[in-house]
């Protein structure tokens, strides 16, 4: 199997959790955050924001690094790039296929309508 | 699980979108790319009939696809497995993946919804990722954040 196909499975499915997503968005506005500041708003227990941060840290999407007492949590844009990549690439084929699909189907509705509207 | 959905507003009736989707001339006429005519299109829409199309690209090679039906429900949902034989996006030669259209009725037409699944890891996955559409949605916002951040 493709090296990086695996990859990117693994950010798609770290992207798959809403609590993930909330963290990559708050590192997104402000970065670093330290460990205890990112899990302050959360519900969720301490370990099981560490779980998360395992998990986004496997998938490439953060780094973390030490200061003194302090571990720093920043966002690491290349994956979410070959992400938003892949997307995109995928977004070029279907969109325009569906803009056509779309004018066609309405040209045919429209087509219809007229024949079926009583003669004028 | 890579996955993409893209979701659009069509003003005409269910069956007409769905005929689109599921006769030869209706895919000829919008599945291949960049306005060139498909070269070939063949679609036997019933569960375990045979999807083919192939068609040219702009730089003179030729693409093809073979798919499986999986699910026909007109006028609603039509789920197909894909993969590419000849052409196509290299990387995927050996992948299978799946398309799945989901038809729902609203004021001016249709609301239709593509999503296009990579299955090359685990089929199961597709069931356990179910409800990713919306997650998706909110995902492809915040990368569109972070590729301007970059």
């Amino acid at each position: 199997m493709n090296y990086q196909h695996r990859e990117l499975d693994r950010v798609f499915s770290a992207l798959g959790d809403p609590t993930r997503r909330e963290i990559l968005a708050r590192l997104e506005r402000e970065e670093p955050l330290s460990i205890s500041a990112l899990a302050a708003p959360f519900t969720i227990k301490l370990p099981a924001v560490m779980k998360h941060l395992d998990v986004l840290s496997a998938a490439g999407l953060i780094t973390r690094s030490k200061t003194g007492r302090t571990v720093d949590v920043r966002l690491s844009p290349a994956r979410l790039r070959e992400a938003a990549d892949w997307l995109a690439r995928y977004e070029r084929f279907w969109s325009p296929a569906l803009d056509r699909l779309a004018a066609q189907a309405e040209a045919k509705e429209a087509e219809l309508r007229q024949s079926e509207a009583p003669n004028e | 699980m890579t996955s993409i959905t893209l979701v659009r507003r069509i003003a005409a009736r269910p069956s007409i979108v769905f005929e689109a989707l599921t006769t030869a001339d209706g895919v000829a006429a919008w599945w291949a790319p960049d306005d060139l005519p498909a070269l070939v299109a063949e679609v036997d829409a019933r569960v375990g009939g045979a999807f083919r199309i192939r068609f040219p690209s702009l730089d003179g090679d030729e693409h093809e696809a073979l798919g499986e039906y999986l699910e026909v429900v007109p006028p609603r949902r039509l789920v197909m497995s894909w993969r590419w034989v000849h052409g196509g996006v290299a990387e995927e030669l050996d992948g299978v993946s799946r398309i799945e259209f989901e038809l729902r009725p609203i004021d001016i037409g249709v609301e239709l919804t593509v999503t296009h699944t990579d299955l090359r890891n685990d089929a199961s996955a597709i069931i356990h990722e179910s409800g990713w559409a919306d997650s998706l949605a909110r995902l492809s916002r915040l990368l569109e954040g972070a590729a301007e951040r970059i």
